[in-house]
């Protein structure tokens, strides 16, 4: 048998294989009878995109589209270059001005979603922190979020502790569980690590699921107030200092806009710092990390400190925006999103996790008929990103190189 | 002497009432040592904490309840019974065993090579996958098992021992029996107990790493699904996202027990089991915070002694 025919043999056992598994759970149905239509029809549909990946895959190895992708590559080349030798403020002049005038010509649905969006670019910035410098893999990380939507929630429930005061509250308060969480957990390896925060996630979860007096259980906490501002005008000729509610979404839209070029601006600083370095070596090498003189223990809980305080304002967002708080919005699926926000867009690169928000919040808005189907997609998208492109859609830059450019 | 014998009744009360909890602590812990096996030994091999592990298991509970509703309606069951159950629960082990070679081949093999990071993110891609496969194809609802099975029991003094928690103890103790004489006893076990040891050796002395880890997924996978189909008829029905929690608990148990060590995945899930039952029946709250015990445990093993109470048994070298 030729080397040809036995790749096309194994592919057709694959899909042989798959029939298997498919028909079962649609073939045989509890009144007793048996069909075939329906695992068919799916199992179709699942063969035709295997097999044309399938092609396209086999033709690029054998170098049929070198063609097309020769130049396609040169071409991005070069994009890349003129980008990195052009200043940066050319870029980011008009992307600010876009997100600044965004509200003043798309609608309710299109500013909600870049809500949505940005309180994820927060949430994935703060997970990089964590998992993108440092190196540590957190599955828990949505506890944070949590922390800090209850503080305010409950701040602003009993003693009507205005948002903005709530706000460092919030950090401050979900920076010391990120050190709980993370003083007992971070002498481990890294998937102990890894699954000791995810049950750390859900432990949080369970007590505000269980603290009645506190958190009213599953029930959740309602009527939290929006924040407000004081603003001067002039009533009756008299200035006068006036509390305006910002109750409207494009108020909303602002302040979560405001937070995210905070967390941009703060994590790029931090990464640039001699605190990223010390992060950045850890995340490569942490022996050789604790040999330079790393305090590599400290520096971690830093990092989960730091990481906790970006989820806990994101949090705190939250609970003013949807004035309303419960275990339900902090499960472990929510962890799983924002990690593979990260994961998808770039570990430790700041352009990437922006860019992994927007196709994992924003995409599934266009698809929306295809509600269904998104995890789906996204626990296979993720599978499959690991297999063709580990590093992500926006790598980040090497470190090293980074550091002599610096010096 | 009256007072004296009413306290004696409460003490005989409170020993029944603690038997009671130790038979459906064994119950439990029966089920997480099955499903703990799975994590322990795809551990010992690759060094992957399986997240799909647990879907598995949820698989498994579904595959039980369409075998044993298609036997039900088709009138089987009614004859035969326990060559129904048997029936449904070899089929389901060779369906999940089956599903976990496909994910083995399409999420993990492909990815010898790369870092942790990669695996572990891929492990959890496809976890997240099979979950919203098996909600979409069977629907978000809680799905009932046939009722004929879930009822009946008898009383030993007072407690009540359901036929359920027979079954489970002895198809339990039957498939741990059967993989201890499959790990220690035979060639084949040989070869994994070689592999999980030293792959570059293994492989030298002609062991086929690819067959050896397959065959690990597929064990594994047969196991998750024995549980899957004992948790389904114990609690009377299954739903898609079952596998996630007792996932995570049956991974506290493998490292409870030492990861990779097989016997200490027994023990330590059987320890798992009669610590949330007994959690739950005496301390405040118990019942509420129930699932955080397993956790809890968990994190004071990794802290305290992080080779668990029987020892690591991983081979560090990367495949």
């Amino acid at each position: 048998m030729t080397r040809g025919s036995r790749v096309w043999m194994l592919f057709a056992l694959a899909m042989g294989w798959l029939f298997l598994l498919l028909w079962p759970l649609l073939g045989i149905h509890p009144d007793g009878s048996l069909t075939f239509a329906e695992a068919f029809s799916v199992w179709w549909k699942i063969a035709l995109a295997a097999l044309f990946g399938f092609v396209i895959h086999r033709l690029s190895r054998a170098g049929v589209f070198d063609v097309v992708t020769r130049p396609l590559s040169r071409l991005t080349q070069g994009v890349g270059r003129v980008y990195a030798s052009s200043p940066k403020w050319m870029f980011l002049v008009p992307l600010l001005a876009f997100a600044l005038t965004y509200p003043f010509f798309t609608d309710r649905y299109a500013q909600d979603v870049a809500v949505n969006v940005l309180v994820y670019i927060c949430l994935g910035l703060g997970l990089n922190v964590v998992v993108g410098l440092c190196g540590l893999l957190d599955l828990g990380y949505i506890a944070f979020y949590g922390v800090g939507a209850y503080t305010y929630a409950l701040l602003s429930i009993h003693y009507g502790l205005s948002f903005w005061l709530s706000l460092p509250v919030c950090a401050a308060l979900a920076a010391v569980a990120g050190c709980l969480i993370g003083y007992p957990t971070l002498r481990m390896r890294g998937d102990y690590l890894a699954i000791v925060t995810l049950g750390f996630g859900e432990i949080v979860r369970i007590v505000i699921n269980n603290w009645m007096s506190l958190t009213n259980g599953p029930n959740g906490i309602l009527g939290i107030a929006p924040p407000s501002i004081i603003v001067p005008a002039m009533k009756d000729g008299v200035l006068v200092m006036e509390t305006v509610v910002m109750r409207q979404l494009s108020y909303m839209y602002y302040i979560i806009l405001g937070l995210a070029v905070f967390t941009v601006v703060a994590v790029r600083r931090l990464n640039f710092s001699r605190i990223g370095r010390a992060w950045e070596a850890i995340r490569e090498d942490e022996t050789a990390a604790e040999l330079m003189g790393v305090n590599t223990f400290r520096f971690k809980l830093l990092a989960y400190a730091m990481g906790a305080v970006f989820g806990g304002l994101a949090g705190a967002f939250f609970a003013a925006r949807m004035r309303f708080v419960s275990p339900e919005s902090f499960t472990f699926i929510e962890s799983a999103m924002v990690l593979a926000m990260v994961v998808l867009g770039g570990l430790g690169s700041i352009p990437g996790v922006i860019l992994g928000a927007l196709a994992l919040v924003a995409l599934p808005e266009v698809f929306r008929q295809f509600e269904l189907y998104r995890m789906l997609v996204f626990g296979g998208v993720m599978a499959v990103m690991m297999l063709v492109r580990p590093e992500g859609l926006w790598p980040a830059a090497r470190m090293g190189k980074r550091s002599d450019d610096e010096g | 002497m009256a007072e004296g014998g009413g306290c004696q009744g409460h003490k005989a009360e409170r020993m029944d009432y603690f038997l009671q909890q130790m038979i459906n602590g064994l119950t439990l812990g029966g089920v997480y040592a099955l499903v703990a096996l799975g994590y322990t030994m795809v551990y010992g091999i690759i060094q992957l904490i399986n997240f799909a592990h647990g879907e598995i298991f949820a698989a498994g509970g579904y595959l039980g309840v369409i075998f044993l509703s298609f036997l039900t309606a088709n009138g089987f069951m009614e004859t035969h019974p326990g060559l129904g159950i048997g029936l449904s629960l070899v089929l389901s082990m060779g369906y999940c065993a089956m599903l976990a070679m496909a994910v083995e081949k399409v999420a993990y093999k492909p990815l010898r090579q790369s870092s942790r990071l990669a695996v572990l993110l891929s492990a959890l891609g496809m976890s997240i996958f099979l979950q919203n496969g098996l909600m979409l194809t069977q629907g978000v609802y809680d799905k009932a098992y046939p009722t004929e099975f879930t009822h009946g029991g008898f009383d030993l003094g007072a407690i009540r021992v359901s036929y359920m928690q027979i079954g489970i103890l002895a198809v339990t103790a039957i498939l741990l029996v059967a993989l201890n004489a499959l790990v220690f006893r035979t060639r084949m076990g040989k070869a994994m107990r070689a592999t999980a040891q030293d792959k570059v050796m293994s492989a030298l002395v002609g062991i086929s790493a690819n067959r050896v880890i397959s065959l690990t997924f597929a064990i594994g996978a047969c196991l998750a699904a024995a549980a899957g189909i004992m948790v389904g008829l114990y609690y009377g029905s299954v739903r898609y996202d079952m596998g996630f929690v007792p996932g995570i608990k049956a991974f506290a148990a493998a490292v409870l027990g030492g990861i990779g060590n097989i016997t200490g995945a027994m023990v330590g899930g059987l320890i798992i089991g009669m610590v949330e039952i007994m959690a739950a029946a005496y301390l405040p709250m118990g019942g509420q915070y129930k699932d955080v015990f397993a956790f809890v445990i968990l994190i004071g093993v990794l802290y305290f002694m992080p080779t668990g109470i029987m020892g690591e048994n991983v081979d560090d070298t990367r495949v």
